[in-house]
């Protein structure tokens, strides 16, 4: 035996671990959580991400995080912290958003609910959960609400693709075609009382995620009977794998990679979602001054001209390889078939079409800029 | 799958299968269900030299990359071109979807490869870890 010992970190498993395994999946540790990234028995990581694309899958988003911030200082609290416009949101609606630093960078990217005249939800990341909750709470001592951590009060399972509304409709009273993308309801599902259903994903399609209690009976109850239910739609269960090219496919940001507390809202390209002309909010100031400033470099989706995968980290070289930028994410698309990125380049780089090289293995190997989202899911007729 | 008693394998999940100073080498089942879908083989060019115990290549998973290392040195004869565009059929067949044919500069050296009963129990213990 060593005379120091490593402290063994936690490794935390959601309330469907048991029938994770019993379904054969492949378990990866991710931010502390033991997680599915895949069942190659009903899958495989390529066959998850393209019933997702075609039809319908379900995932167990449980590790995800959830902050619930209530009272009459709800909503100005809620503005202070985050940077899209949460008073525009009615009861019932959601938003994506972002808490920042004071130096416009990020402390994590949420989800904003809002669950009642006072109250909202926001859900936030596996990996970032104790800080961000720490951070809330903080941050919002002035005002006058109160702020839980609900994160362990949840089983988060989310039902995605182009099938998922045919596929829970058949488990829940609640009427989801009046449920409009971005938008919450409550309803009866399996039996449960009062769910909260939302209309979210972090896929690229359509999609909802509901939101039951945490015991393993009642998880593995509701896991199985989307997979009963969802036969006749070729539901598979889904991983981390295929969440991630998924989210990688639509360019949804990824903390720690597009995002972290490094890179300002500007750089990442998420203009749209902070509004600045709101009141004040943490990072306004900086994001202010950043912005005359203009920025130094920016998220752009690439596309391997030449053979090869680039990978998260690798180093973006420009002609005459010169080192230029890096990959916050790269991967082979499974459902565009085709090897994609996104990377930090300086502006200059940026258009579409500039042809730049990604470093694989010591090896330059070409890639263009390509408009993103690199898929966009087909508007419904 | 079971693993042929007529190829060896190496720690690093090769498999290498000689007649004469002829052989054909691939990666293992187990390597392929650990590695998940393949989506990218990277191979060296017909003539090139392999080292024993360097890398020659490498495969790629839709989550992974995978350096392949040479069971033995010599000469690459054949590529299989099959896999630049269907990379999958490793997945399918890891032991018929080889990855190249070598003439072996020495073929001794195969003496220190596992069989494919060592092989089996190496790997066993590797999945029990």
């Amino acid at each position: 035996m060593p005379a120091v010992q490593a402290t063994t970190p936690i490794i935390r498993k959601t309330a469907l671990y048991n029938t994770h395994r019993q379904m054969g999946a492949k378990m990866v540790e991710f931010n502390g959580w033991e997680m599915p990234v895949e069942y190659p028995s009903v899958g495989g990581i390529i066959a998850e991400h393209n019933a997702v694309r075609t039809g319908v899958g379900i995932f167990d988003v449980s590790h995800m995080g959830d902050i619930r911030v209530a009272g009459s200082g709800a909503l100005a609290a809620v503005q202070h912290i985050s940077m899209n416009d949460a008073s525009r949101l009615a009861i019932g609606q959601a938003q994506y958003s972002a808490l920042l630093y004071p130096q416009g960078t990020f402390v994590d990217d949420v989800i904003v609910h809002r669950l009642g005249q006072d109250e909202y939800l926001l859900v936030i990341n596996a990996g970032t959960r104790e800080k961000d909750f720490s951070w809330v709470r903080d941050h919002t001592r002035d005002f006058d609400c109160e702020v839980e951590n609900l994160s362990d009060d949840f089983t988060q399972i989310a039902i995605q693709g182009p099938k998922a509304v045919d596929l829970l409709q058949k488990l829940t009273v609640a009427d989801l075609s009046a449920v409009r993308f971005y938008w919450v309801t409550r309803g009866g599902v399996c039996g449960l009382k009062n769910i909260l259903i939302a209309r979210t994903g972090y896929t690229g399609e359509d999609g909802f995620e509901i939101y039951i209690p945490s015991d393993e009976d009642t998880s593995a109850m509701v896991w199985n009977q989307l997979l009963q239910a969802g036969r006749e739609f070729g539901v598979i269960p889904c991983g981390l794998g295929a969440r991630n090219t998924l989210r990688l496919e639509a360019k949804l940001a990824l903390y720690g990679h597009e995002i972290s507390d490094t890179i300002n809202v500007w750089e990442a390209s998420l203009d749209r979602f902070c509004k600045m002309e709101k009141q004040e909010f943490i990072g306004r100031d900086a994001l202010e001054k950043a912005k005359s400033g203009g920025v130094r470099r920016t998220l752009v989706g690439l596309e391997m001209i030449e053979r090869g995968i680039a990978r998260d980290g690798y180093r973006v070289l420009d002609e005459a390889e010169a080192e230029i930028g890096y990959l916050t994410s790269g991967s082979y698309a499974p459902f565009l078939k085709k090897n994609i990125g996104l990377a930090y380049v300086p502006p200059g780089f940026s258009n579409v079409g500039t042809v730049i090289n990604v470093e694989i293995r010591n090896q330059p190997v070409k890639a263009k800029v390509v408009p993103t989202p690199f898929y966009k899911r087909p508007k419904k007729v | 799958m079971p693993y042929p008693t007529d190829f060896k394998y190496t720690k690093e999940h090769e498999w290498i299968k000689a007649d004469g100073k002829n052989a054909t080498v691939g990666i293992t089942n187990y390597a392929q269900e650990s590695l998940g879908d393949i989506v990218f083989v990277e191979l060296p060019k017909t003539g090139s030299e392999i080292v024993a115990g360097k890398t020659f290549g490498s495969v790629e998973s839709v989550k992974a990359v995978s350096d392949l290392y040479a069971p033995a040195s010599g000469v690459v004869t054949e590529v299989n071109s099959e896999l630049a565009t269907a990379p999958e059929k490793i997945n399918k067949d890891a032991h018929s979807a080889w990855l190249i044919k070598i003439t072996l500069k020495n073929p001794a050296e195969l003496n220190s490869l596992l069989s494919a009963q060592d092989y089996e129990k190496f790997v066993s213990e590797e999945a029990g870890k």
